[in-house]
Formats: C-alpha cells, structure tokens, sequence
C-alpha cells in the first residue's frame, strides 16, 4: 500500500472542527469519491473529531490519500492523549453517552465507513483509525 | 459577534444556513430564534439547510432543540432543503430527527407552516364559537 499524500492539523478548539470537515472534504474530492461518499467521510470525521474534541481533550488528525494497486482509499487518524475509553464494547453501543449526546458517533461512524479501528488505554488517550476505499 | 441572519415574513421566520457552522454560531442561533419568536409571536419557523453539505449529530441535535424550543414557544418548525447525500448519511448515522417535520422546498414547507396556522386556527374558532363569530380576532 502506497501513501499519495499526507496531512496534519489539530483539534483543540471548536473552530478547528470546520477546518477538519473542510480538508477532509478536501482529500475526498482529490481522491474522486463520490458526493455521498464524501458525505459520509466529511460526517464520519466530524463525529470522531467532536469525541477528540470533548472527550479526548483534543488531539490531532493525520489524513493519509492511499492506493492499494487497485483502489483509492482516505485513511484517517485521530489521536489523543485523554483519559482513555475503559470499556470499548460499551462505549460502541449505540445510544451510550458518558456525556450530552445521543450516543451515536463512534457506532455510526462504523456504519459510515468500510474500516475502523479503535485503540485505547486508561489515562493514556485514545487513538480512533478509520477508512475509506473507492469503489 | 456573527449572528445567522433570520428573516421575518409575515407570522414566520425564515433562516437560510449558507456556512458551515462552528459551535457557537450553532448555539447562537437557536437563542436568537427563540427571541425572535417571542418578540414576533412567530407561529412557523423555516429552517433551509440546502447550503450544508454535511450535517452532523451536532447540528442534528440543535434542529432538534430548535424544534422543541419553537414547540413551547407555539411555534411549528420545518426543515427544508436537505441534500439527499446528507439524508442518506444521516439515517446510516443512526439520526432520524425525530420530531423534525421536513420538506424539499422552501415553498411546500410554507405550505405545511400554512396549513398548520389555519388548522389551528379552525381549532380555536371550534373552542371559542363568539370569539370567532364577531370577527374581531386578530390574524
Ligand atoms: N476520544 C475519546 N476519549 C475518551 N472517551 C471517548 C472518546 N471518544 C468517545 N468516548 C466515549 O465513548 C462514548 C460514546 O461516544 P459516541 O461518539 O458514540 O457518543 P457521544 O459522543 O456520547 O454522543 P454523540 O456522538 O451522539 O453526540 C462517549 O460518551 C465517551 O464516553
Ligand atoms: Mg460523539
């Protein structure tokens, strides 16, 4: 698998958030998804960076532009050094919120794209990888 | 301050969301829509989201707010314009915006803001048969 194209930006405060939708839009257009491919990257990384945001104590995104031979794929990588997720089942459960939401960013996020991964300990921080190929 | 603009016509406000929009615009908006529709006893509110390319739990939640606030209010809230990628995205999310009365266009959901004032209407003359009947209440 090769990387095409790389990028970083932080996710510390609220208006970082329309910088993430805009350069993840922005990598999807490059890579030609399809508008509601794009849609359901740009909502999947708004969610996941929201929870980095609120939860993780902001962190960082790294966007990777892959190629496998055979398809384009959007990887993105959202870190944090925040208090962890003790239960990783639990907290993928639609409707379980630790906080105000409704509880459907991370098992939504599942749905939104065709990889995802979670990493995570306990005072450590979190690390949320999820990923996109062109069809 | 930023502010989205909101748009009076007649006993309805109209917001046209044109930019995506960072927390606190989201969160400013939904207070000053409530003062709005104290201020005019608005009896409808349009939301258009034709402009947003992505809607998120965030923003779902706050149309969502802005319904329920505008309910205790007496005021009908229609969501209008929403892009079929963003309609798409948002029922594989989990979000089905209960409680959010939706149209295509900004003309059908007056239409259904209009229907809802006259059904109401007819609701309050089927109450108040002399109030009705001497013509002197105001529209
Ligand atoms: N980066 C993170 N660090 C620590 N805890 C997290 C992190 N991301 C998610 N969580 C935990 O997982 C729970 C579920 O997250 P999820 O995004 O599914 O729902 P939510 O954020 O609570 O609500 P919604 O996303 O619907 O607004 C959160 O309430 C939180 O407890
Ligand atoms: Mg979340």
């Amino acid at each position: 698998m090769e990387v095409l194209k790389s990028d970083s930006l932080p996710i510390r405060t609220s208006e970082d958030m329309v910088s993430v939708r805009t350069s993840v839009r922005k990598f999807a257009t490059e890579l030609r998804f399809g508008i509601v491919d794009q849609t359901k990257i740009v909502t999947a990384a708004s969610e996941i960076a929201r929870n980095t945001l609120d939860y993780g104590r902001g962190g960082d995104l790294r966007m990777e532009a892959l190629s496998n031979g055979t398809k384009r794929g959007l990887r993105l990588i959202f870190t944090d050094r925040g208090p962890g997720i003790r239960d990783i089942e639990r907290a993928l459960t639609d409707g379980f919120t630790s906080g105000n939401g409704m509880g459907l960013g991370l098992g939504g996020t599942r749905r939104l794209m065709d990889e995802f991964e979670i990493a995570s300990k306990v005072n450590e921080g979190t690390t949320v990888t999820i990923t996109k190929w062109s069809r | 301050m930023e502010h989205i603009p909101i748009l009076r016509m007649g006993s309805f406000l109209l917001i046209t969301v044109q930019v995506d929009m960072h927390d606190r615009l989201a969160l400013q908006l939904q207070d000053d829509l409530t003062e709005r529709i104290v201020q005019h006893g608005s009896h409808g509110v349009l939301i258009d989201i034709s402009a947003l390319e992505v809607v998120d739990s965030f923003i779902g939640r706050m149309l969502g707010n802005i319904a329920s606030m505008s309910r205790v209010l007496d005021a009908q809230t229609v969501v209008v314009g929403m892009r079929p990628a963003v309609a798409i995205t948002l029922v594989e999310l989990g979000m089905s915006l209960p409680g959010i009365r939706t149209a295509l266009t900004v003309e059908r959901g007056m239409e259904i803001l209009r229907g809802d004032v006259e059904n109401s209407m007819q609701e309050l003359e089927a109450e108040e048969p002399e109030r009705a009947a001497d013509g002197s209440s105001e529209v």
